[in-house]
This record gives structure tokens, C-alpha cells and sequence, in this order.
């Protein structure tokens, strides 16, 4: 007996890097830019006895998504926890340079990180920086930057801040989207502000459910490739202009989300506001009732960033 | 004048005692301790209720804080070591004796306390003996049990988790013993009698619920490759040519993972209602999926497990349940349906021996042996055939007339060829014999013997003991399967091979199966949360394996 | 880090005709595989690297087995490992060879 399985049905949280890739653009289009031939590996790693990856944990280059143009990099959660060091950083901001000179349909981000290598901080570091700045440069250029979520390292730290800069957010149940982390915010407050061991208070915090509902996120995903694929087909085509009224339009919606929300004391709190009928349901739901709740959730939709 | 009656009047002055603390049998959680030392004399041999799952852990606490000038030199019998103030109390002097079965969570600490003489071990039993020598010669003096309920007349509603309290009762109460009895609540009325108020002297409302150690629960998001692989050379290489349609799982991932292959890889081989129908099985979420596809017949329980109670409610024509709805386990019952009734066992070990003896005692690990050996023996007192029975007797070598010969139960070990940390799994001589030699046991804490043992499976192949003719073959057999351990590579190559054209040894190739093919897809459920909507919202996970 | 070299002389080359492929991830109990198609297709080269010291005879012994079994002529193969158990490494070789039958 061969077991065939369709790649699209592939749990994304579970795939690696490259089996995402493979399967989210269209069969056969993907062309992978310094691949692991090259063995652009990290300079810094043997210097700690720690073990390097060909691609250093991250893989950029072109295909095809529905017919389109595009330019890909997803990271690799299980290396390192997807962390950024020198050579991965410079692969990202390398390929959202391209960017501009090839003119793409859009960039997709296929987040997988921890936030930044501690083996290579400063280079990590600068890497976030000059991210950022090229996603920047890219959507000012009018290309799309469409950030894909929902795997094992979540999306944390300086991977965090670069979502935020995202024309548009997918994220599964799985994904994981903030800035510090579950440990660092309870080694910094204390475990009675955040336990970080709580994993429902993880997922209900950071998790996809409330990123979508908040409208942090603009789709949500179940937790197969296809679906991801789908998601991104959808927001390279919704993605909003990248001009003086969408930042503004941000601006105001994140203002008002502050205002709405700052004395909230848990998620739960949150969902109840923006009119979700049972909070407490919401962990539990599966996909499909939750894609019902988020569609009549008004804030969840906005054509800010 | 001989005096037939002592001991029922020892007994009765012990329960006038206690009455002082008590209204009726009804006592308070904070006379607990005044309770035990009205009730309890020094050198008394005392049942404490530690089973697999529940836990009288309020009279465990109760006992720890006796007054050891009073109370001393106990002599414990109890099923489980689980909790630290089993423990504590040899520290303290209250206990000095112990004849256990099972000390998983305690493992380290039990060992390091034997080691340095703080216990007086009789012995590490399995369940089913320790049981029968509560009724032979390990009769206690008293029992302190747990349940859920209890009415004022200490009539007992056990909960899911009777487990074990049935046969602690029984050989406590008609032998002139006390029976104490821990309770969540008090109320008017239980929702059924699990034991009749006539065999429990008192009633302790407990402060907090008593404790249940989810043992069962898989994450089936850990599983690997390695132990699909496993899986799918079990059902393929075993269940399907034996047509085992009554056994036993063991705790592991391996027999998790084939659990969770049933309702896919298992159903694609057409092996639906030819397999796996009747079990002696604790209800393991990961059996769920194989549940709810119309897998499995008839499921009787040792005991329960965390989350499982609303689902098992709702299945009551898979489950054995009382006329309240919930589920009515009995650990010695289902220790006997294993040995007697079911046509194999199937479970994991830490070490294997090159004449296939396993052992779970590592140096520094003294984990017990809990049921695994009742279920992982041949027994001779089997009478009814069975086809899967009678064709692995067939395989065994027969001596003298074929009219004479009997089956063999099934007895399977499911292991990858190393452990964690690249501990090997395979090793010519078991930790076992060096834990006998340093704490002068009499007898090694083997847990399944080389000659029960009718196949060993590794990611490398199936090796089929039954088939082996001499100590020589058998030793290859095991070398054959035991990978890149040095066991394994210290086989004769040439004899491995020749074990393999006779069948002996079988590799994935053999069973058509592709090890590439042993994907995560495979699998039924791929996380806690699959299996919850498996069932339909009625399994509620614990905390610790929920992220929502 | 240890780093460690076979070379093996095979009896035939690797079938397939992709020139390169790359199975696995560098994570705990782990390893990547990077296959290339760039040698005589008579020779095999693995090169090992690896946190975990002292098992030269252990990787030999796969590797050996892996090249009987497969007979991947013409390949060389480089290995990051994470401290991945034997099996493991069987099976991220038999995947790599597999992905390089497919035609290039």
C-alpha cells in the first residue's frame, strides 16, 4: 500500500519551512534564491559549539501565486526557534529589496521566530531594523507585504514588530503574534500578572483567535496549507494602499482600541465587548463556528495599517 | 479457655475510640489526625489507599502528621506510591514495613530510601498478588480509602475511579478490620452504592477533593515518525496476522499511536471488526477516534482518567457504567479480564535483555510493576481457545503429542531501539540485577520474563520469539531487531539473515510497508484538541494539556 | 562540534537525475541531509557534523548500511545533525535518497 496525502491538507503548524513554500505557491513554480548548495551558514554559531543550518533557518525566493509573481521567505521555527541571526536576517532584507526592483504582485512573509538569535544580537537586532524599513520601502513602492502565522515559534520579538508593518496578517489558531513573550513578560511583572505556564492565558492573549478578533490579524486560517494559500490569494488582492490616510486610519484605530479596551483584564473581557455573545466559547470553537463569530464581529474588519 | 472472638473485640474497641471523634460515622477533615491516633496502634498494618489514579490523600496527610511517639513501625500495604507523604511517614518513623506495587511519580525517591535502609521492603508485587495477599497474609488491620460520596450511614459512591477499593474493603471489613472512608461531600442520598455503608466505620468529609493522577493522557502532537512506524509494523505484522480482537494496551506512545491508526491506516487495510473489538483498557483519549468510528465493541476499565467522564457517560454501550450513567472500573476484575480473557498484551519497557527479559528499573529508578506483568504472562490456567490464542501456540515448538498442545497469550514488546538521551534500550544485562545485588532482594524486579515474551518490535523489524528453536536463536532474533545499539551491532550477521528467510525476523520490507510512508498524516487525531472534537466537546482535557 | 568523513565506493550510481536535495531540520534529535549529485557516480562521500561526541562507530555503522542499501553513486552528502538518534539518521538518508530519484 503507498499512502498518498495531498499537500494542501498538510497541517501548516506541523510542515517545515520548505514544505509550506512547496505547497503554498502554485506546483512547481518555486526557485529558491542562495539555497542550502551555497551554505550560507552562520558565522557565529561555531563559536558557541551550537550546530548551523544550511540556510541558516531561513529560505527566500520566487514563484507563482495563482498565476502572479511573487517573492517568498519562510522561516524555519525549529532551527533555533526561527530566531534571526546575521545571515537569516540579510536573506530577508535581501529579498524585500528585490522587491523593488523586481516588482512582484506582493511578498509573503511566512513567520516562524522567536524574535531575535541571543548568539548574534546586534546583527539580529539590525536585521529587525532594516526589515522593517524595507518592508516599508516596499509597500511605499506599491507592493504588498502579506505576513503568513501560524506556526510552532509563534511570532515574537523583533518578528512581532515586523508584522506589525505588514499591509495585511493570516493567522491560525496555532499562531502566536506579540512582541515580548509569555516568559518575558512574567520574568519582568511576575507570575501573578502573567503565568506564563498557563498555556489557555498564552493562546488567549497572543493566540490567532484574539488576534483576529481584535482585527490585528485581517483573516484567519485553519491550520492546513491550502488554507493558508487561500488566505493569501485573497489579501494580496485586499491589501490597502500604503498612503498618508492609511496611516491615519491606523493611527485613529489603534487609538480607539486603547480607549476601548485599557481596562480590560483579560481577553475574555475584550471578546464581550466587541459583542461576541459567549467568551468563553470562543477557545473551544472549532474553525469553522469561530470564522462565523469573527465575520459579525465589525472591528475584526478595517482598512487601516 | 481459647478466645475465638479477639480480634472482632480488638476491633470493636478501636471503633469505640474513634466514635469519640465522630457524630455516628461521620467525622470532620480537621479530626483527621485525632481520628488515626484513636484508631490506629503501633506495628498495625495499614491499607492507605494510593491507587494508579486516586489517591486518599487527605488520610495520607491525615497519617504524615501523627504523633510518631504514638503512632509507629506501621506496616503499609498499598497498591501505588504516589504521593510524598507515602514517603514521608518512613522518614518520620510512623511506618517502618511496606509491600507495594507501583511507585511511578515516587520512583527516585523510593529507590534512594531503599538504598539507604529508611524502608523495610517485603516486596515490589504486581497488582492481582498484591490483592490476593491482602486476602492471605497481608490482611490489614485498617483500610483508609477514598470516594467521592458517602450518606450518613457510609454508604460509598466511588466516583469513576473505583479501582482498587472494592478488594480493600472486602479484605479489610470481613476480617475484622476498620474501614475509614475520605469523601468529597456528605449527602442524603449517593447516586449509587459503590460499597454498602455495613463495611465503613467512619466517614471523613476531606478538605479538598482527593487528588487523580492523569496517567493516561497521550498528546498525540508528540508523537514521531519512529512510533508510527512501530505502530503500523504492529498492526500489520501482529494484530492482523494473529486476528487479535482482545487485548490490553500499555501507556506508551507507541500503543497510543496505533490507537490513533486504527480509524486510517488500520481501516485502509480493510482490518475493521477483525481487530482490536474487546479491551481491558483504562479509557485512553487516544482511543476515542477508534471509538467514534465504530471500532471497538466493549471497553471494561482498571479505572478511569482525567477528562474522560462526560464522554464515557454518553458511551455507555462501549463502557461499563452504573445505573447512575458514570463509569464503574474495578482494577482487580480488569486485571483478571487481561490475564484470562484477553489474547495479548502490548506494551512498552526501558530495557531488554538478550534473552528478552525487560525491566523498567533504571540505577536510580525504582518505578514498580503495576499490572504490566498479570497482563504481560501466559497463563496456564487458560482453558477457552481462541484463533489468535491457538495459532501462537501453534508457533511455539511443541514437545510430545500436538493433541496436547494448548495456545499462548500474545505478549508483545513495542520499543525504539534507543530512549531518551540515546540510552539504549537493548543492553546485555538489565539495571535490574544490579538494583537485586545493592538492596539484597531476593528476587530481580523483572517485569515481563524472557519465555512470556512472544515478539519484540523495533523500528527495525518484528522479532517473533515464538519461532525461535534454541537460547541461540533467540538471542540473534533480538540482536536482529535491536538497530544500532551495540547489541544490535554485535548480531551474526549471517544468522539475522537466515532468521529472516524463515520469518523469525521481519523488516518493513517484509510487511510491504514503506518506513517513508510513516507520516504524522496518518494519524487520527493530531493534537488534544482533535480528540476533543473527536468527541464532540464530551472529552475535557486537563489543564496541562489544553492551550485553550 | 565534531565533524566527521566517509567515503564509500558504490556499485552503481544513484538513480534519478535531480542534482540536489535537502531533507530535515536542525533542531533537537534532529538533522538536516543536503544531497548533491557532483561526484564520480562510482563514489559517495558523507560528511557529519555533530554536537554529540563519541559515536563515530554508531554513524560509521549507518552510514555503511545506508550505502549497501541504496547505493547512492555520485552522491555527496553533508549532514547537520542536532543530536538525532541512529534511526533517525536512517530515515533522513532513505528520504533524501528518495527525493533524489525524481528526474531533475
Amino acid at each position: 500500500m503507498r499512502i498518498v496525502t495531498d499537500p494542501g491538507s498538510q497541517s501548516w503548524y506541523e510542515a517545515s519551512a520548505r514544505q509550506r513554500i512547496a505547497a503554498l505557491v502554485d506546483a512547481g513554480t518555486f526557485e529558491e534564491f542562495l539555497g542550502p548548495a551555497e551554505r550560507a551558514m552562520s558565522p557565529h554559531l561555531p563559536l558557541f559549539d551550537l550546530p548551523r543550518a544550511f540556510d541558516d533557518g531561513i529560505v527566500v525566493g520566487r514563484g507563482k501565486l495563482d498565476g502572479r509573481p511573487v517573492l517568498v521567505a519562510a522561516q524555519e521555527g525549529r532551527f533555533m526557534g526561527g530566531a534571526f541571526g546575521e545571515i537569516h536576517g540579510a536573506k530577508l532584507v535581501g529579498l524585500l529589496r528585490a522587491a523593488i526592483a523586481s516588482k512582484p504582485a506582493a511578498v509573503l512573509i511566512l513567520f516562524d521566530t522567536g524574535g531575535v538569535r541571543l548568539q548574534e544580537a546586534n546583527a539580529g537586532e539590525t536585521a529587525i531594523a532594516e526589515t522593517m524599513r524595507a518592508i516599508v520601502d516596499a509597500r511605499a513602492a506599491g507592493i504588498p507585504v502579506i505576513g503568513l502565522i501560524g506556526g510552532r515559534a509563534g511570532c515574537y520579538g523583533g518578528g512581532g514588530l515586523i508584522a506589525g508593518t505588514c499591509s495585511r496578517l493570516a493567522v491560525s489558531e496555532s499562531g502566536r503574534i506579540s512582541v515580548s513573550g509569555p516568559e518575558v513578560i512574567e520574568t519582568n511583572k511576575g507570575a501573578e500578572e502573567f503565568d506564563s505556564r498557563d498555556r489557555a492565558l498564552v493562546w488567549r492573549t497572543m493566540g490567532g483567535k484574539h488576534r483576529r478578533l481584535t482585527g490585528a490579524a485581517d483573516a484567519y486560517c485553519a491550520d492546513t496549507v491550502a488554507a493558508f494559500r487561500e488566505a493569501a490569494i485573497t489579501l494580496v488582492g485586499t491589501a490597502p494602499a500604503f498612503d498618508l490616510a492609511t496611516l491615519e486610519a491606523e493611527q485613529a484605530r489603534l487609538e480607539a482600541r486603547v480607549k476601548r479596551f485599557g481596562d480590560c483584564r483579560d481577553a475574555t473581557e475584550i471578546w464581550a465587548r466587541l459583542g461576541v455573545n459567549d467568551p468563553d466559547a470562543v477557545p473551544a470553537m472549532t474553525d469553522a463556528a469561530f470564522a462565523k463569530t469573527a465575520s459579525s464581529v465589525t472591528e475584526a474588519s478595517h482598512d487601516a495599517r | 479457655m481459647t478466645d475465638w472472638r479477639s480480634e472482632k473485640m480488638a476491633r470493636d474497641a478501636r471503633i469505640e475510640a474513634g466514635r469519640v471523634h465522630a457524630q455516628g460515622k461521620v467525622v470532620r477533615g480537621d479530626a483527621v489526625v485525632d481520628l488515626l491516633e484513636a484508631v490506629l496502634k503501633p506495628g498495625d498494618r495499614i491499607c492507605l489507599e494510593g491507587d494508579n489514579q486516586k489517591q486518599a490523600d487527605c488520610l495520607a496527610r491525615g497519617l504524615a502528621a501523627c504523633d510518631p511517639t504514638k503512632i509507629h513501625d506501621l506496616h503499609m500495604v498499598q497498591s501505588g506510591i504516589v504521593l510524598p507523604e507515602h514517603l514521608d511517614v518512613f522518614e518520620t518513623g510512623i511506618a517502618k514495613r511496606l509491600d507495594y506495587s507501583y511507585s511511578g511519580p515516587q520512583g527516585g525517591r523510593i529507590a534512594k530510601m531503599l538504598y539507604g535502609g529508611q524502608i523495610e521492603l517485603g516486596a515490589v508485587h504486581t497488582y492481582l498478588e498484591l490483592f490476593a495477599r491482602y486476602f492471605v497474609d497481608l490482611t490489614p488491620n485498617v483500610a483508609l480509602i477514598a470516594g467521592v460520596s458517602a450518606d450518613r450511614d457510609g454508604n460509598l459512591y466511588t466516583g469513576p475511579n473505583t479501582e482498587d477499593t472494592p478488594t480493600v474493603v472486602e479484605a479489610t471489613a470481613f476480617k475484622n478490620g476498620v474501614v475509614i472512608a475520605q469523601v468529597n461531600e456528605i449527602v442524603e442520598r449517593v447516586p449509587r452504592v459503590d460499597i454498602p455503608g455495613d463495611r465503613i466505620d467512619f466517614v471523613v468529609e476531606a478538605d479538598t477533593p482527593f487528588y487523580v493522577e492523569p496517567l493516561f493522557t497521550r498528546d498525540p502532537a508528540a508523537m514521531t515518525e519512529t512510533q508510527i512506524l512501530i505502530a503500523m509494523m504492529a498492526i500489520k505484522g501482529i494484530y492482523a496476522e494473529y486476528g487479535v480482537r482482545r487485548l490490553n494496551h500499555g501507556i506508551g506512545f507507541g500503543t497510543a499511536a496505533i490507537e490513533l491508526l486504527l480509524p486510517t491506516y488500520a481501516e485502509k487495510l480493510g482490518l475493521k471488526g477483525k481487530i482490536a473489538t474487546h479491551w481491558a483498557l483504562n479509557p485512553h483519549p487516544t482511543l476515542i477516534p477508534a471509538i467514534e468510528s465504530g471500532w471497538v465493541k466493549q471497553v471494561h476499565c482498571f479505572g478511569s482518567e482525567v477528562g474522560m467522564d462526560r464522554y464515557i457517560r454518553e458511551r455507555s454501550d462501549v463502557f461499563f457504567t452504573g445505573g447512575d450513567g458514570s463509569l464503574r472500573s474495578n482494577r482487580a476484575f480488569c486485571q483478571t479480564a487481561g490475564l484470562y480473557a484477553c489474547d495479548m498484551f502490548i506494551g512498552a519497557t526501558l530495557q531488554i535483555d538478550l534473552a528478552g527479559h525487560s525491566s523498567t528499573v533504571t540505577q536510580n529508578r525504582v518505578a514498580g510493576f503495576g499490572g504490566a506483568p498479570n497482563m504481560g504472562s501466559d497463563p496456564h490456567g487458560r482453558r477457552h481457545p481462541s484463533d489468535a490464542w491457538m495459532k501462537a501456540g501453534h508457533e511455539a515448538e511443541i514437545v510430545g503429542d500436538p493433541a496436547l498442545m494448548r495456545g499462548r497469550k500474545l505478549v508483545v514488546q513495542l520499543v525504539e531501539t534507543f530512549g531518551d538521551k540515546l540510552v539504549p534500550t537493548f543492553v546485555e544485562k538489565l539495571d535490574a540485577l544490579e538494583l537485586a545485588k545493592k538492596t539484597g532482594l531476593q528476587l530481580a524486579p523483572v517485569m515481563i520474563y524472557g519465555d512470556d515474551v512472544t515478539h519484540i518490535v523495533t523500528e527495525e523489524g518484528i522479532a517473533n520469539l515464538l519461532l525461535c528453536r534454541n537460547a541461540d536463536e533467540r538471542e540473534q532474533a533480538i540482536r536482529g531487531v535491536a538497530g544500532y545499539t551495540e547489541v544490535g551491532r554485535g548480531r551474526d550477521r549471517a544468522m539475522v539473515q537466515h532468521l529472516r528467510e524463515r520469518g523469525v525476523i521481519r523488516r518493513p520490507e517484509d510487511l510491504g510497508i514503506e518506513p517513508l510512508d510513516a507520516d504524522r498524516s496518518l494519524l487520527a487525531a493530531k493534537s488534544i484538541k482533535d480528540l476533543v472534537h473527536w468527541s464532540g466537546g464530551l472529552y475535557e482535557p486537563p489543564a496541562r494539556f489544553r492551550n485553550w | 562540534m565534531e565533524t566527521l568523513h566517509f567515503r564509500h565506493s558504490t556499485q552503481k550510481a544513484a538513480s534519478g537525475s535531480k542534482p540536489m536535495a535537502i531533507t530535515g531540520v536542525v533542531a533537537s534529535g534532529n538533522l538536516e541531509v543536503l544531497l548533491e549529485r557532483v561526484l564520480p557516480p562510482d563514489a559517495c562521500e558523507v560528511a557529519i557534523e555533530t554536537p554529540v561526541g563519541g559515536y563515530g562507530d554508531v554513524w560509521e555503522a549507518v552510514v555503511a548500511d545506508f550505502v549497501a542499501r541504496t547505493q547512492p553513486g555520485g552522491l555527496r552528502i553533508s549532514i547537520n545533525d542536532g543530536g538525532a538518534r541512529p534511526d533517525t539518521v536512517s530515515l533522513r538518508l532513505a528520504q533524501g535518497a528518495r527525493l533524489m530519484e525524481a528526474s531533475a
